[in-house]
């Protein structure tokens, strides 16, 4: 046995620089710090992506994109083939914790300036993965063809047709035509199932490739205090922690779906009044919310809800642009006035979120995942010192 | 390597811009189809001026005061104000799109989704609509005695 594996090893060895990757996953270490907790909310993201690879293909095998037979599908899937309820569920919730992290992830890389100088490419497609997963979410929410994902799309797409000049066409573009229909179905189910995750997998590609090429950022502020300690090393330390925080939350995303299986509701009716509670998924409510408030009108041939709009894509943009207009970062390691506006923003999203849930509890998620963090943040601490027999080269 | 003859230069420079203007067209002869194809194609629609919604006694529109009627591929709401009074307006809201529904207890056509609120003439009182809803004629149609009246919904 022993020989096999030697000789299945050397075939590799003699066409692969097997030796040399070695090596590296030997030498790759992790800065310790302590925020050294936030390098784990990255991992944890790619976690409930994997899930949702994992789930979302099993979906596929009974799941029909038609107007006709959607909803039903769904059903058959949830009432009669075995742990469908729990497979539809865990993808629902997963999806939802993946954006979670990932928002988690980007606001602690934000206010750790960790996009500074070298690391804007990393910062740019890790944003553009955030606008995927929101794509992914808009498009997965009207598959099951229910009266709450119609209505959402409905909205949704009627506000990408408010943007001036491009919205009639990309309002059709969404559609598929005029009215949201069961072609509207057909495209987003290939945008779900196809285009998207062929984009996400080069962008995850090259976004986890500048990461193990350029290695972990350390904040300025924690630059004295890792100078200082060693370095943990990946192999095993950082992975076996990884892995222990993946484990956990398998559990707890098991637990949720388990408990909390998510609902399927009434089938869409093209001519049914939209009822109330009609609400995006909750990475868009603070954007709903503040369409609620803009009041009827145009101003120079613009409807004013095509501003806010306008302004949120603004606002996108800017996010992902901001390891460039930042320049004062990479001179003295602060930028008070960034993180003065991730502030704002952040306390405006977090406000106008908690505002449209004045009345429901997705608390579950906050709390759940915030004790998760906690864990994490506990196990970190304790082991980021220097350990005992570790051979490592101390760095000074 | 390098061209240093003049000939040479000019015949570098036609093959660039020849070999350019070939991948150029190529690019446009491959995108050209492929966004053609992902923008949906206008689809004629038989044009309704005109729909029967229904006898003066249909149950839901005498338990809720209103009922949104098929008007060709649109939704049109039809508001039972009195035995003898209807109104009919387009049953989307002019907002984004969603589907209004009439409040009996508070006599006002409302829209669930980012809380428009129009009156009984359509008009606009509160919340972020910014135009009235297209209003329909109703008719009431004489079926034979003893007969419920049938409700006729036309273009205004």
């Amino acid at each position: 046995m022993k020989n096999l594996a030697r000789n299945v090893r050397a075939w590799f060895d003699d066409r692969l620089p097997v030796a040399e990757a070695q090596e590296f996953a030997a030498h790759k270490t992790v800065p310790a710090h302590r925020l050294s907790v936030f390098y784990y909310l990255g991992g944890m993201t790619m976690f409930f992506f994997v899930i949702q690879v994992v789930t979302g293909i099993m979906l596929m095998l009974y799941y029909r994109p038609s107007a006709e037979e959607a909803f039903e599908s769904v059903e058959f899937i949830m009432t009669v083939v075995p742990f469908g309820w729990l497979i539809r569920s865990l993808h629902s919730w997963s999806a939802n914790l993946m954006v979670f992290f990932a928002f988690v992830h980007l606001a602690t890389v934000y206010f750790t300036k960790s996009y500074r100088k070298p690391r804007e490419m990393t910062w740019v497609t890790g944003c553009l993965l955030l606008f995927l997963a929101m794509a992914f979410g808009f498009s997965g929410y009207l598959l099951p063809w229910n009266q709450l994902a119609f209505f959402a799309t409905k909205v949704g797409t009627d506000i990408a047709g408010a943007v001036p000049i491009v919205g009639e066409w990309a309002l059709r573009f969404l559609r598929g035509g005029d009215r949201v229909t069961g072609g509207t179905l057909s495209r987003f189910y290939g945008w779900h199932v196809a285009i998207l995750p062929a984009i996400t997998t080069v962008l995850l590609g090259i976004h986890l490739m500048l990461v193990q090429i350029q290695g972990m950022s350390v904040p300025p502020k924690q630059q004295e205090e890792a100078d200082g300690k060693r370095p943990m090393k990946f192999f095993p330390d950082f992975a076996m922690r990884d892995l222990w925080g993946w484990i956990l939350a398998l559990g707890v995303l098991a637990a949720i779906a388990a408990l909390l299986p998510w609902e399927l509701g009434e089938k869409a009716d093209p001519f049914a009044p939209a009822f109330k509670d009609i609400r995006p998924e909750w990475y868009f409510m603070f954007m709903f919310e503040t369409l609620k408030l803009v009041p009827g009108g145009e101003i120079a041939g613009i409807e004013y809800e095509a501003i806010p709009i306008l302004l949120f894509s603004l606002g996108g943009l800017l996010m992902m642009l901001v390891p460039f207009l930042d320049g004062k970062v990479n001179r003295t390691g602060r930028s008070p006035a960034f993180t003065f506006i991730g502030i704002l923003a952040l306390v405006y999203i977090v406000g106008m979120t908690a505002w449209g849930y004045r009345s429901l509890t997705p608390l579950f998620i906050v709390v759940g995942t915030g004790a998760l963090m906690l864990l994490l943040g506990l196990a970190t601490r304790h082991d980021a010192g220097p350990v005992e027999g570790q051979i490592e080269g101390r760095k000074s | 390597m390098t061209e240093t003859t003049p000939s040479g230069n000019s015949r570098r420079r036609f093959l660039n811009w020849f070999l350019g203007t070939a991948a150029g067209a190529l690019t446009v002869a491959v995108l050209y189809p492929v966004l053609r194809f992902v923008s949906p194609p206008e689809v004629p629609e038989a044009s309704t001026n005109q729909v029967e919604a229904g006898p003066t006694n249909d149950a839901e529109l005498l338990e809720k005061g209103f009922k949104i009627v098929r008007f060709g591929a649109d939704p049109v709401i039809l508001v039972r104000l009195s035995e003898t009074e209807y109104r009919a307006f387009a049953g989307t809201c002019t907002h984004l799109d969603c589907i209004v529904e009439f409040q009996k207890d508070k006599q006002r056509i409302w829209c669930n989704c980012h809380n428009g609120e129009y009156n009984l003439h359509g008009q606009v009182v509160a919340g972020p609509p910014p135009k009235p809803l297209e209003p329909f004629k109703v008719d009431l149609v004489f079926k034979g005695s003893g007969q419920p009246q049938t409700i006729v919904v036309s273009r205004a």
